[in-house]
């Protein structure tokens, strides 16, 4: 399957690992990336705040661009920020003919227009995991089921609230398609109070108590409930989870040290790649644990 | 007629108990309501349950509760569809969060929710001696405020807040949503008092963590983030407001770099929202500095990970087409008004969409 893949600007800037495991694991999956290297970023919901005339031309200009890859099957995300806030614009843009005009027009000298579709898509990688190549064809392609490993899912807010723009109605189970591919690649999930909440990240310049206590706080309920690791399709996510976990320690007052793993980076075990081709080296939370479980999997 | 199971959160203060699960079976139609199934269980199986409600219709917001960990008003939610996103075949029901239990269902809304509204001054503050009659406003210029003005004080965006879940003194959702209904109102003459007074208190307008929680809730489309940012944006870009939270600097450090560069440059961020959007500023002013030197440990633990080279966070490339990119910049912000769609309304008196 041929996609425009939109990797975002946080993959290939504080979590390059993501990018790396990206790029990995779609040949596994029979996925073709054609990277939109000229697309601008989504706006993660700040530009939002300042300007939607403005946030909405530099996603549609993104989109035009997607929408222009030939034979692509649509266009693919690995960032639940970015599937927000494009999903966000994109339901401007289709609301209103006379809007997507306006917006359009700054697209002109360019000849780049963003066309409404019903058939054409922008997925999370985790969505597209699911709904287009499938459980089963994932399944048919694991050679190393992760028995035994206990991950708590985290989605991102982005990715599963509102539910009405993001496609909810159509795919009722997309808040739950972490787990559904946790047990298909023969690893646990773990169930805990955290796994739809925010982690915080939208504050952490502006109330950094705040937000650190939104990431400790699903952290340690997520240890509490006997994960080994967390995982996330939401790269922003990652950055309060495991870059500042250790000072997310100090405003929830407990020790915490549970390693959080990109979605890729998952699926990718189970696909057989190994930790380092994954990235899994580039953590500050380090994920040696994990991997040791991983190995002694291979061995058994 | 099918049987529902309610598993229903009890708690009774002067019981000296602490909070159990108690469930109740009622025989309904699945179009009936949770409020209808918890009223024929209080009137059939027993008589002490708490809830409390009036009109049955969603228009009073007395009923609001945790339906299945979702808070929503019980009387505008389905049995059959609560059903579907049950637990173990029962509808689980609770009070909503972030609000004292009175009693079973019942939360202390006076301790939270109205002392919020309360606190934005939720009446209008016109300026100069009062008309002869009555004011008189253009029709359109209260579009803007009708999503504000639909609220009915059921506090469900307040009970699912994911930011006063940590900071019990967060204004919250439903009472920024109502300061911005006067905020927008043409006929208040307090616009830049309130909004400043909002954006300086330390737990008012920048310290929504953008979650999404309200706006899924809210059972009449008030989506109160989206007033938030409403907010956000006239304190920033009309007003210039300049916050002790890095509010302004954060949103003008994010369009700055985004113009000159395309892409995020994730190293020049933090500092430059320190530095109410300039770098230069963020290092040499005293306020900037001191934010941020405890940033550093996180620095080095992503730099000592190898997330981070010194490279990278020196050296950020543009978009071989940024040129394309500042082009629309340019173009939107030489409006003398900027455009918004507003999708509350468009679906009714809004441009026609094909279908």
């Amino acid at each position: 399957m041929k996609v425009a893949y939109w990797p975002g600007c946080v993959s290939r800037g504080f979590t390059p690992e993501l990018h790396g495991s990206m790029a990995a694991v779609a040949p596994k999956l029979g996925i073709e990336l054609v990277e939109l290297d000229r697309a601008n970023c989504c706006g993660a919901g700040v530009i939002a705040e300042h300007n939607q005339e403005l946030v909405d031309t530099l996603n549609a200009r993104t989109f035009a661009m997607a929408q222009s890859v030939e034979g692509a099957a649509g266009m693919m995300n690995i960032c639940s920020t970015c599937q927000g806030a494009q999903s966000e614009c994109q339901e401007r843009l289709d609301a209103s003919s006379d809007y997507r005009g306006t917006v359009n027009e700054h697209l002109k000298p360019e000849g780049l227009s963003y066309e409404r579709d019903g058939d054409w898509w922008n997925k999370n990688f985790l969505w597209l995991l699911v709904e287009e190549i499938g459980l089963d064809e994932l399944r048919s392609k694991v050679v190393r089921p992760l028995d035994g490993l206990r991950v708590a899912p985290f989605y991102g807010c982005y990715i599963v609230r509102p539910t009405r723009r993001l496609g909810y109605a159509e795919h009722p189970e997309r808040d739950q398609y972490l787990e559904q591919v946790i047990e298909a690649i023969g690893a646990q999930p773990v169930d805990y109070a955290g796994k739809h909440k925010c982690c915080g990240f939208p504050l952490i310049t502006m109330n950094r108590t705040t937000s650190l206590r939104q990431a400790g706080r699903h952290l340690a309920d997520a240890i509490d409930a006997g994960a080994d690791c967390l995982v996330t399709p939401c790269p922003l996510c990652h950055l309060n989870l495991d870059l500042q976990q250790p000072d997310a320690s100090k405003f929830v007052e407990r020790d915490l040290g549970v390693p959080v793993l990109h979605f890729p980076q998952l699926v990718g075990l189970a696909l057989g790649l190994e930790p380092k081709e994954l990235g899994m080296n580039k953590h500050v939370v380090k994920t040696t644990e994990v991997q040791r479980k991983v190995a002694a999997l291979a061995a058994a | 007629m099918p049987t529902y199971s309610l598993k229903v959160r009890r708690f009774d203060p002067e019981s000296g108990d602490a909070a159990y699960w108690e469930s109740f079976e009622v025989e309904l139609p699945p179009e009936r309501s949770v409020l209808d199934g918890i009223l024929q269980a209080r009137n059939d199986q027993d008589g002490s349950i708490a809830i409390r409600c009036s009109c049955q219709a969603a228009i009073c917001g007395s009923c609001a509760v945790r339906i299945n960990g979702k808070t929503a008003l019980a009387c505008n939610t389905k049995l059959g569809e609560a059903l579907e996103r049950g637990k173990d075949g029962a509808i689980v029901v609770e009070p909503m969060g972030n609000m004292p239990v009175i009693k079973d269902l019942v939360v202390d809304m006076d301790a939270v929710h109205w002392k919020k509204v309360q606190r934005v001054v939720p009446w209008l503050l016109p300026d100069g001696p009062p008309p002869e009659r009555e004011y008189i406003v253009p029709a359109e210029s209260m579009i803007d405020i009708t999503q504000a003005m639909a609220c009915i004080h059921c506090g469900a965006c307040v009970g699912a807040c994911l930011a006063l879940e940590v900071d019990p003194d967060f204004i919250g959702p439903a009472a920024l949503a109502k300061a911005y209904r006067f905020v927008g109102d043409p006929r208040d003459g307090q616009t830049e008092e309130r909004l400043r007074d909002l954006a300086e208190d330390e737990h008012g307008l920048y310290d929504c963590t953008h979650c999404f929680a309200c706006v899924e809730v809210c059972p009449k489309d008030v989506a109160p983030m989206d007033q938030i940012m409403r907010l956000r944006r006239r304190a920033t870009s009309d007003y210039g407001i300049k916050d002790g939270n890095n509010g302004y600097g954060h949103e003008k450090a994010f369009v700055n770099i985004i113009e000159k560069w395309g892409t995020l440059h994730e190293a020049q961020l933090l500092p430059r929202s320190f530095g109410q959007g300039s770098l230069i500023r963020s290092q040499i002013d005293p306020d900037s500095l001191k934010q941020l030197i405890p940033t550093l440990p996180t620095v080095i633990n992503g730099l000592k990970s190898g997330k981070v080279s010194p490279k990278k966070a020196l050296i950020h490339p543009k978009l071989p087409d940024q040129d394309q990119v500042r082009r629309i910049f340019d173009e939107v912000h030489s409006r003398e008004e900027r455009i918004e769609l507003n999708m509350y309304i468009v679906g009714e008196s809004g441009p026609e969409e094909e279908s």
